[in-house]
């Protein structure tokens, strides 16, 4: 993870046919924990919520063979049941609920050592690439995390 | 007297938006009228897309109508929409 460039996922570890896990290790040190908090440095729950929202983004793009982008546009009963520390080995999951026309929704979660911290319902509207750059960084993100399909 | 597909999608409008369902007539346009905005639309229509178990083609509609093939109210006025959705629901069926 590189919290101050929005990179939350750092390999992908399985890819199935409507589902994804990846793993994400939470960096020892990062400005994000100077204040949050002082002496007592944990992973932000909104930066959690951006963790699950990639995998799922990477999730429908794998399915769509990297065609169409999926942004953010509702996060639904986000839960965040416990502390995330630095140096935790995160592995995040997502799910496919349902892929409608325009949007996807998924399931996703987060756990460390084995035990749920946190989950959400979330949904994406899917459309075109807006600008090549945005599509070409994706293509060299889904390379660098070894998304399957990808040369 | 409306459908009962027609009285499931406004129950799913009423429940998903801040329209009470007295407003929510064949005669409404679901934006002009009810003022349901993208997002709600967007929860609406994933709450039809599992109640009757279809994929409402939400985008090739938008682009018909932005490409003047079809007038927005043969989609978008709530008696319209009902009847769209019980032709997807029959043409399922058919399947």
């Amino acid at each position: 993870m590189r919290l101050e460039y929005f990179q939350m996922v750092d390999r992908v570890v399985e890819l199935g046919p409507d589902s994804i896990s990846v793993a994400s290790t939470v960096p020892m040190e990062s400005p994000v924990f100077e204040g949050h908090f002082p002496g007592h440095p944990i992973l932000p729950g909104v930066l959690m919520v951006e963790t699950m929202a990639q995998t799922g983004g990477w999730l429908l793009l794998a399915l769509n063979g990297l065609t169409r982008m999926p942004f953010l546009s509702k996060v639904g009963e986000a839960k965040f049941r416990g502390f995330v520390t630095p140096g935790a080995e995160l592995t995040v999951g997502a799910k496919l609920v349902h892929d409608g026309s325009g949007y996807a929704v998924v399931e996703a979660r987060i756990e460390s050592a084995g035990k749920r911290v946190a989950d959400a319902e979330i949904t994406y509207r899917v459309m075109p690439f807006p600008a090549p750059e945005l599509e070409q960084m994706m293509r060299d993100t889904a390379r660098r995390i070894g998304l399957p399909g990808q040369a | 007297m409306t459908s009962p597909v027609f009285d499931r999608i406004a129950e799913i409008i009423a429940e998903n938006s801040e329209v009470p369902r007295e407003k929510i007539t064949p005669q409404a346009h679901v934006i002009n009228d009810l003022g349901i905005d993208s997002l709600d639309f967007l929860d609406i229509v994933f709450a039809i897309d599992k109640a009757f178990g279809i994929k409402v083609p939400v985008e090739a509609w938008t682009q018909e109508v932005n490409a003047g093939k079809a007038p927005a109210e043969q989609y978008f006025v709530m008696g319209n929409l009902a009847q769209r959705i019980e032709e997807l629901v029959a043409a399922k069926g058919a399947a």
